[in-house]
């Protein structure tokens, strides 16, 4: 199985391939638009600032690539930001897979949330074998609301979005590379869609 | 429901785990990965690793230990200690860090905080704090306490704030060591004050210290090493302990 994870220089991605590699499996980093085409599993991953990781994609073409996707695509925290319409971070346009605008926290709670949190409601592949409350680590600013491509929920403040999925595409605002073995279950269970 | 975080922090020194008492006798503890996979089995929801070499190669067997934990463990880790610049960030995050503490080089010089917050984003600057109370006043210490500033406790977090840390790592001068107990009423003013998460430090000798910590000191994580360094406290019967006392942990 050929596993790209998309590298267009956005924070760590080091983490994500570990991961793989401790679930036996081998990824690698690529921008290449034919290398990501080719690959049976692609993983878009994302830390930092949606403006400038937006700039990063656009500069490499990826932008208009990961929409036409057709094998089964993983965005990860910002990675799956950049996948709704449009995320109030440095108001940036997104990808427009899932058709949700991505806000941030209001100032009723700490923000950034960091921390382990909990996802309930939980309906997709992804969460084979994972019970609903587990725990996953998040950090993050901003969230997107709930919507019809919702497959898991977090309660801060609000409840939002923890997972989205829509045909091929899944993502998740947790950081399943880091969080313990219910983040490798589910990061397993994608690469075995 | 966000749970409250239970940070075990590894000091370093040459590539190896130390652990200071009082900051000055330092104690050997082991290999760094070995310890940071056992944390994590046991329940650590985040690991600090905090290097305290001095050699001229201290940034390359930090980024090779990096490089190490991030392959091993399966939480997040700070590392922290002697980062000065955008560069050595850069090697930390791109060696597989989460986030990155600074400290002394915040004071010196507070722009690197916009700068660093501008170019990896809030959610990876945690910047540590260092203070002891003189004359009823927090002041800002740096070299492990040694050296104070003009700078006081809760003017300088507000500032750590607005530059755009995304975290502050508050350790009191005055508990760290003592095994007495956390800085509660600073804690509780700094979580009060602040919007951004603040990880206690300093004080940790027994489990009601954690309870006391989140209840009375509004943290929102609480860190120590000796305690379980030197298995004083077993971090699964901390987090029963803290669940039978209504506070919401991972277990």
């Amino acid at each position: 199985m050929k596993i790209v994870i998309i590298n267009y220089g956005a924070g760590n991605i080091q983490s994500i391939k570990f991961a793989i590699q401790r679930l036996g499996y081998e990824a690698i980093l690529s921008n290449d638009v034919d290398e990501i085409k080719n690959a049976d599993k692609v993983i878009f991953p994302g830390v930092g600032e949606a403006s400038s990781a937006m700039k990063k994609l656009k500069e490499s073409g990826l932008d208009s690539l990961v929409p036409l996707l057709k094998q089964p695509v993983f965005g990860i925290c910002l990675g799956m930001q950049l996948m709704c319409n449009s995320t109030e971070e440095g108001n940036t346009i997104g990808l427009g897979i899932f058709n949700v605008d991505v806000v941030r926290f209001s100032n009723k709670v700490k923000v950034p949330q960091i921390g382990w949190n909990q996802i309930t409601n939980i309906k997709s592949d992804l969460f084979k074998d994972i019970s609903e409350g587990e725990y996953i680590y998040l950090v993050h600013s901003f969230y997107a609301p709930l919507c019809k491509e919702t497959i898991a929920e977090t309660e801060y403040g609000i409840t939002y979005s923890a997972a989205l999925q829509k045909n091929n595409f899944y993502g998740t605002q947790f950081h399943p590379e880091k969080s313990s073995e219910v983040g490798e279950q589910i990061l397993k269970n994608f690469l075995e869609l | 429901m966000l749970t409250k975080r239970i940070i075990p922090c590894l000091d370093i020194k040459n590539g190896r785990t130390v652990k200071g008492i009082n900051f000055v006798d330092l104690r050997d503890a082991g290999d760094p990965v070995e310890l940071a996979e056992i944390y994590a089995k046991n329940g650590a929801d985040e690991l600090v690793f905090l290097d305290i070499s001095a050699t001229e190669e201290r940034r390359k067997t930090l980024a090779n230990l990096v490089y190490h934990v991030a392959e091993k463990v399966n939480i997040p880790f700070t590392v922290g200690g002697g980062i000065s610049s955008i560069e050595d960030v850069d090697i930390l995050l791109h060696n597989g860090a989460d986030k990155v503490s600074i400290n002394s080089s915040a004071v010196r010089n507070p722009d690197l905080i916009n700068e660093l917050s501008a170019k990896f984003g809030s959610q990876c600057i945690v910047v540590a704090i260092d203070a002891k109370q003189i004359d009823g006043d927090w002041i800002v210490h740096l070299i492990g306490g040694k050296v104070p500033t003009e700078l006081k406790l809760f003017e300088w977090a507000k500032e750590v704030e607005e530059r755009g840390a995304g975290e502050i790592l508050f350790t009191s001068m005055d508990h760290d060591g003592t095994k007495d107990g956390f800085a509660n009423e600073a804690l509780a003013k700094l979580s009060t004050e602040l919007n951004i998460p603040i990880i206690a430090s300093g004080g940790a000798g027994k489990m009601q210290h954690f309870t006391d910590t989140f209840v009375q000191g509004k943290s929102d994580a609480a860190l120590a090493a000796s305690v379980f360094h030197f298995k004083e406290i077993e971090i699964k019967d901390l987090k029963e302990e803290l669940r039978r006392n209504n506070i919401p942990v991972r277990l």
